[in-house]
């Protein structure tokens, strides 16, 4: 078991008419799907619907429900920014069926002890399924490994020192040898800290301008080809946290020409915007990595089609009002993306054209769930339901007050976005309807 | 319930025009800055008679709060102010609620509680001002952000070339050291294409920030390039910055040596400008910065007449010169 939720009842549904799309399994077709109790019955046309509550599908998408292999929940420690409800919550008007959450929490997820009670909490609260990393690191100090073997029999999804990278070379090798044993992903930051220390934004022609300190894209892609280079040699796996630049995504590509088994994720928000939004000081397109050049935005993108990148994740990281509603330097990194992943994509990359609706769809679901060893949602009789219908059509304009999340620190607040989730059905349960 | 049209737009009372601020140099046109200088020359005038005090601005008030700290930028506000009959009080961080943790949000509406007219405000951040904007009504004057803008610094730099050199038009301008931590440097490159003028950026390599030529710029790494310029401006070496360890320069040592402003790297006549406090004998030399061809006295003279006119105009005339953040498109 690596994904814990609350216990809930099982749904019987019919989704008439609905454009059934799952990339994976080769469907994109217009008919009716049928969940018994949870699980997928039966595809076709005029189906049934004895006692089911039928859906009126017609016109929207139908596709496997989305998997964030990045979240912070903020639990435990500032339960005032999010709670495993809150975020689970906000996961589930957001088309997710899963999340993954980070352990960089206070105190840090790096004992059985507070992952078990992580996992209790989840399993009282959680609307839909969660994991949790464990850190690689003790306290994410990268001096000493975390009991790796233990904290993946307690449930563990995966491994990350997620908001530092593992700074020395030597300890970096260890986890990779070491986490071998467990099965489960090490999920790895890649920011050389000599390279980007006090870093505000990219650097570049933008940070020049207005007098940021700058965060290369260099201090990006050093470490990524170093701890590719780690995991060629150790003949271990790797998944690359939120990539931001051109010179990482081509190291990447060159690893896996190689045979390394290295997947990575990238952001909307990186994948929708460039430094030029730094122009307008707003705390909420401050994060780290920062947003970089058009130049590394069109790459994210090509590899984002190709495949090299095969996962979209929001690093969705709520912050307080108060932390955020100060001047750019003095805010913290992290904007929230949960409630507004898919809509924002498909305004800035599928509707515009840059990607297919489908490589989205694949994505934002089998992607992360491949990259973590998860079964991955599909639309095939006999799975169990994991469903995201989708209005491709619909507008709505961003503002705090829809929020499910605590927080509200989105870089699209006010904004129009086309694309809206209509419902949600994770683990068998719908869980979220508009 | 549905929307409610109480009247058509063109019964309407005309909408107040957007408050105009003065956050940086990117925001002015070149009109608003021939219009500041000009109306800084007639203040100019008339600081030469024996009452130097005007009674344009009587009963407005000004705010300046300084969360860094200035001598020179402090005083010549608070003067221009009162010349102008202003009524001014000023904060500084050192001794106020800041000191008790109080947020920059939080200390905005406090003094926008007193509806001044003007807030002044420098901040060690970049942004500040900005905030400041959104959560007062007055104008606000960015007297320094971050490593960001200093606007009135570059608008009395432009006064004091055009008055004691020339026409700014055609002008070539070296700006010489750490332009990396300078908002001078920053204000002063955007101020000086605007008008016209050539600028050439002169410093060691890790003191060039990468990118800063798409501003409009030349670099060189060669002190040998002042030597083409009308006027040589020299940037103060942050020695809190060069601390060891940081390696932006191996020492201040060599940096004197390699880019120091000496009289034997000056052709005669060259004029040299500073922003001040200047380091005597590390980026500029002694008897450059006494020398008649100097002009860093008259920079500090400058600074009022131009504060002067930066008040006047956001309080009658004026430049369009709002940028509050607007919601980001989605490319």
């Amino acid at each position: 078991m690596m994904l814990f939720g609350k216990n809930k009842s099982k749904d019987d549904l019919v989704v008439r008419g609905a454009r059934v799309v799952d990339p994976v399994e080769g469907i994109d077709s217009v008919c009716d799907v049928r969940v018994d109790a949870g699980t997928i019955a039966q595809l076709g046309t005029s189906l049934d619907a004895n006692e089911h509550r039928a859906v009126d599908g017609a016109g929207l998408v139908l596709a496997p429900a989305f998997v964030d292999p990045h979240v912070h929940l903020r639990v435990p420690g500032r339960e005032d920014e999010e709670t495993i409800a809150s975020g689970t919550s906000a996961a589930a008007a957001g088309g997710y069926c899963a999340i993954l959450a980070m352990p960089n929490t206070e105190p840090v997820v790096d004992s059985a002890a507070v992952l078990g009670s992580l996992i209790e909490d989840a399993q009282a609260e959680a609307e839909i399924p969660v994991g949790f990393l464990a850190a690689i690191t003790r306290g994410q100090e990268g001096a000493e490994l975390t009991e790796m073997a233990e904290l993946a029999d307690h449930g563990a999804v995966g491994f990350s020192d997620d908001g530092h990278p593992v700074v020395a070379p030597g300890l970096m090798r260890r986890a990779l040898q070491y986490h071998g044993i467990t099965g489960r992903r090490l999920a790895l930051h890649c920011e050389e800290p000599t390279l980007s220390r006090g870093g505000q934004m990219h650097e570049g022609a933008i940070s020049a301008e207005l007098g940021f300190a700058g965060y290369p894209s260099v201090a990006e892609s050093v470490m990524v080809e170093r701890d590719l280079s780690l995991a060629a040699f150790e003949g271990q796996p790797l998944h690359l946290l939120h990539l931001s630049a051109r010179e990482s995504v081509e190291a990447l590509s060159r690893a896996q020409a190689a045979g390394v088994a290295a997947s990575a994720e990238v952001t909307p928000h990186h994948l929708c915007l460039t430094d030029e939004a730094v122009r307008s000081l707003d705390p909420n397109v401050k994060m780290n990595p920062p947003l970089r050049s058009s130049d590394d935005r069109t790459a994210l993108i090509d590899g984002l089609r190709d495949g090299t990148i095969g996962s979209i994740a929001t690093d969705h990281a709520p912050h307080a009002r108060q932390e955020k509603d100060v001047p750019f330097e003095a805010a913290p990194f992290g904007v929230t993306g949960l409630e507004t992943a898919f809509a924002a994509l498909y305004t800035g990359l599928v509707d515009p054209g840059l990607i297919p609706l489908e490589t989205l769809l694949e994505r934002m679901s089998a992607g992360p769930a491949r990259a973590y060893g998860l079964e991955a949602p599909r639309i095939a009789v006999g799975a169990p339901a994991n469903l995201v219908l989708l209005d491709t059509a619909a507008t709505w304009k961003v503002e705090e007050s829809g929020f499910r999340s605590r927080s509200v620190n989105s870089w699209l607040l006010g904004q129009t976005l086309k694309g809206q989730v209509r419902m949600t059905v994770a683990a068998g349960s719908v869980v979220h309807e508009s | 319930m549905g929307d409610i049209h109480v009247m058509r737009e063109d019964f309407l009372p005309p909408k107040q025009p957007p408050r105009r601020h003065l956050i940086s140099i990117g925001d002015v046109t070149r009109e608003d800055v021939e219009r500041l200088l000009a109306t800084a020359r007639s203040f100019s005038r008339s600081l030469e008679r024996e009452v130097k005090k005007l009674p344009t601005l009587r009963g407005h008030t000004v705010v300046n709060v300084f969360y860094e700290s200035s001598t020179r930028t402090s005083s010549s506000f608070e003067l221009a102010a009162k010349r102008l009959s202003a009524d001014t009080m000023s904060i500084k961080a050192a001794g106020s609620s800041v000191d008790k943790g109080e947020s920059l949000k939080d200390t905005a509406l406090t003094l926008g509680a007193y509806d001044p007219d003007v807030i002044v405000i420098r901040h060690p951040q970049i942004g500040a001002p900005q905030l400041v904007a959104r959560y007062t009504e007055a104008h606000i004057v960015n007297a320094g952000d971050g490593k960001h803008q200093h606007p009135t610094q570059a608008l009395l730099d432009l006064y004091t070339i055009r008055e004691e050199v020339g026409p700014l038009e055609g002008m070539h301008v070296a700006i010489v050291g750490d332009v990396l931590h300078s908002r001078v440097a920053r204000s002063n490159i955007q101020a000086l294409t605007l008008m016209g003028a050539h600028v050439t950026l002169v410093g060691p390599p890790p003191l060039i920030p990468r990118g800063i030529e798409a501003m409009g710029c030349e670099i060189s790494h060669d002190i040998a390039a002042i030597g083409a310029a009308d006027v040589v401006y020299v940037l103060r070496m942050q020695r809190e910055r060069m601390q060891e360890g940081a390696n932006y320069v191996p020492s201040l040592r060599e940096y004197t040596a390699r880019w120091g402003v000496t009289p034997e790297r000056l052709r005669p006549g060259q004029k040299v400008m500073h922003p001040g406090p200047m380091n005597r004998g590390v980026e500029i030399d002694p008897l450059v910065a006494d020398a008649a061809d100097a002009l860093i006295e008259i920079q500090v003279r400058a600074g009022l007449v131009v504060r002067m006119a930066v008040l006047y105009d956001l309080l009658t005339t004026g430049p369009a010169s709002v940028r509050s953040p607007e919601p980001l498109e989605v490319a």
